[in-house]
């Protein structure tokens, strides 16, 4: 029997990883995908980001309330590893609660407090499930989350409630299991929450709470390893890539747009042509239409988004009803990484679909409405930045297109001749001066 | 008033200490022009010896960069960084958040290393050393003051001391809006929508924004910036709140109150 359930333990953990390395290693292809942008620079600060950032979740805490919440799911899901990883080895190894002999007393106070921890994610995930489906915040319900975002949402956080209820519900058997003295379990010592179900299996025969107890085991156990694999289509990525991403974050004043050093040498050629090489060949594309012209680091961002909204919240063109909504913005461009991923993996290579991210997922209409305030960016827990999407979408568009509003061609003409962005003549510049 | 130009005193074989750095909205602008005299007149006052390129300056190119133009751009910070080296320029300040921006965080890689304040940061300085003075009984004493946070200023470059301090030497009361320092909302203007037609939506950002800083009961409106100048006045007028509430730069509120 305990050779059946190892050998089983070990198929369904293989099988869990091997799926799980396989996705993720398709999405490190599409991130690169992406232009190449040097971002190892100042290690110390970076280090220091993720740290706070990541690790301390430090952008959370301007709300603080949601941030001791979200916190606590947190906590619960990194402390609670420690007894997933408990529940492994028994897998691999076909023992019960290997750590209990190891750690004698200190054991009951570990599980006790991964237990109090297992209360707190469901309280949490019981109040952000009412968040989102009867207080209904505003962030919540925008439009863009009509279908499989709200429902992946939601569905995270079921999974939570349930994942914990199994874990609690096997220690609960596993206690009942104690006090009727079944062979194989461990004289813990009383578990304070689960005991409080325990009264529930009275009177229940051992291998009846034996099944109970394996049941939720093996449920808890798959539900983990499915989670794991649920994620790479999630929103929930952001566990796993909030590290990378603060990490990868620009050090630079926010202010600061990304030079073009193309554009920079073009018009250093055209205003000194003794510079200009003869063969200098001109620049493959302006800006960016679709995600291979972005920076690699935009599509981690994109993998990154947990689609809070705090971004959309915070824009002021989404406040005033414009159709911009920078969460939107990163929405999109994941979803046309994904769409290209899934066209390489068909054709080997990527093969024109006669889309792209600009137009095809972003409108002109979005781009034309951003004040680039870099509220979204200052916003954004993880560290990621819309701005730098759209202003480089905002490149392609002039640049490529020549696709402008009438007066900003009106104004990129007073700038390129009266040198300022309405029609005065540059003679007037120190009027004011003169008059006193 | 004579201001002096970088071409004359090059001519003299003079060094200023700063450039002032006017800007297009400053040059041009009838209202932002009255913000460029107030704060020439403070450095006047205090006797800082500056000068402005005059006709010689021409657009940072902010706006045609953010808009997407970055030939435009790149043409323009290529113009002025050719001035400004060729005069040597060390210290740049402007009252202009958007020009402070470009021309400390981006003109750097394209050759023009200055060394750039933003004049909010300035008047702290002059300030705290004592060289700007108050007047006992200011016109701003006892009014309540709310300031609205530029983003090129604040989120853009992590400034939102400096124009709260240089405030506190006014002896009003201030006071803040709920979205304020990070949290600040945009007035509307950057990122060149201040040179187009709104995309469709159901509110002005300016309106918006003016509502925001009218529910404070402040009687001024304090600015850092002129394109956010230009938008909240427009707010205040249009809400037809003029008589009772007027927006004006902190150079300005400075330059009235000096001793």
């Amino acid at each position: 029997m305990h050779y059946i359930q190892q050998t089983g333990f070990v198929v369904l953990s293989a099988v869990a990883i091997w799926l799980f390395a396989r996705k993720a290693a398709a999405i490190r292809r599409n991130i690169f995908l992406g232009k190449k942008e040097d971002l190892s620079d100042q290690p110390a600060k970076r280090w220091r980001n993720l740290i706070l950032l990541a690790l301390g979740q430090k952008k959370m805490f301007r709300n603080p309330l949601v941030a001791v919440m979200h916190f606590v799911i947190y906590a619960g899901f990194i402390i609670i590893n420690l007894e997933v990883l408990e529940i492994v080895l028994d897998g691999l190894l076909g023992t019960h609660r290997l750590f209990f002999p190891l750690l004698g007393n200190l054991y009951n106070w570990l599980i006790n407090g991964f237990e109090f921890l297992a209360i707190g994610v469901i309280t949490v995930c019981i109040i952000f499930l009412c968040r989102r489906n009867i207080l209904k915040l505003n962030r919540f319900i925008n439009k863009e989350l009509d279908g499989w975002p709200r429902s992946d949402a939601n569905y995270i956080l079921i999974t939570e409630i349930i994942l914990m209820t199994l874990f609690l519900t096997m220690n609960a058997a596993d206690q009942s299991l104690q006090f009727i003295g079944s062979e194989h379990y461990h004289i813990t010592g009383n578990f304070f929450f689960s005991g409080m179900l325990a009264p529930v299996f009275n009177g229940m025969k051992e291998s009846s709470l034996v099944a109970i107890e394996r049941t939720c085991w093996w449920l808890h156990i798959t539900g983990i390893f499915a989670f794991l694999n649920y994620l790479p289509y999630s929103k929930h990525l952001h566990i796993i890539l909030a590290f990378p991403n603060a990490y990868y974050a620009r050090l630079e004043p926010k202010g600061k747009m990304k030079n073009m050093p193309a554009v920079q040498q073009e018009v250093l050629y055209a205003m000194q042509p003794e510079t200009a090489p003869a063969d200098a060949p001109p620049p493959a594309h302006f800006g960016a239409k679709d995600v291979f012209e972005l920076s690699w680091k935009n599509l981690l961002d994109a993998y990154s988004c947990t689609e809070c909204g705090r971004c959309t919240a915070a824009c002021p063109a989404n406040i005033t009803g414009k159709l911009l909504s920078p969460r939107k913005i990163m929405m999109a461009t994941r979803d046309r990484l994904e769409e290209v991923g899934r066209n390489i993996d068909l054709n080997k290579q990527f093969t024109a679909d006669g889309k792209s991210l600009l137009h095809n997922y972003i409108s002109v209409e979005e781009l034309r409405a951003c004040t680039t305030c870099n509220a979204c960016v200052e916003e954004c827990p993880v560290s990621i930045s819309p701005l730098d999407i759209i202003t480089e979408l905002r490149r392609s568009l002039i640049m490529e297109e020549s696709n402008a509003p009438q007066e900003w061609n009106g104004t990129f003409s007073n700038i390129e001749n009266n040198f300022a962005p309405w029609k005065f003549s540059p003679a007037d510049r120190d009027k004011w001066a003169q008059e006193g | 008033m004579h201001v002096n130009t970088m071409a004359e005193m090059a001519m003299n074989g003079e060094t200023p200490e700063v450039l002032f750095w006017v800007g297009c909205a400053g040059s041009f602008d009838q209202r932002a022009q009255k913000i460029t005299k107030a704060f020439a007149g403070i450095l006047s006052r205090v006797g800082i010896k500056y000068a402005i390129l005059g006709k010689e300056e021409a657009c940072t190119g902010d706006p045609a960069r953010r808009a997407g133009n970055e030939f435009l751009f790149q043409m323009m910070a290529y113009q002025n960084i050719q001035v400004l080296n060729g005069y040597g320029i060390q210290k740049i300040v402007t009252a202009c958040p958007h020009c402070f921006n470009t021309l400390k965080n981006e003109y750097p890689e394209l050759g023009g290393h200055y060394e750039v304040i933003h004049h909010t940061v300035l008047l702290q300085q002059l300030i705290d050393e004592g060289r700007i003075k108050m007047k006992e009984e200011g016109s701003f004493k006892g009014k309540k003051i709310v300031y609205h946070d530029s983003c090129y200023l604040g989120r853009a470059n992590d400034i939102y001391e400096a124009p709260r301090k240089v405030l506190e030497a006014l002896d009003a009361e201030l006071v803040e809006m709920k979205r304020c320092r990070s949290n600040g909302l945009c007035c509307g203007a950057g990122g060149a929508q201040m040179f187009k037609e709104d995309e469709p939506g159901n509110k002005r950002i300016n309106i918006e924004r003016t509502d925001e800083a009218l529910v404070t009961g402040a009687s001024f409106i304090a600015s850092a910036c002129p394109f956010c100048n230009t938008m909240l006045s427009d707010g205040v007028k249009n809400r037809e709140q003029e008589s009772g509430v007027s927006v004006l730069d902190i150079a300005e509120m400075i330059e009235a109150s000096m001793a």
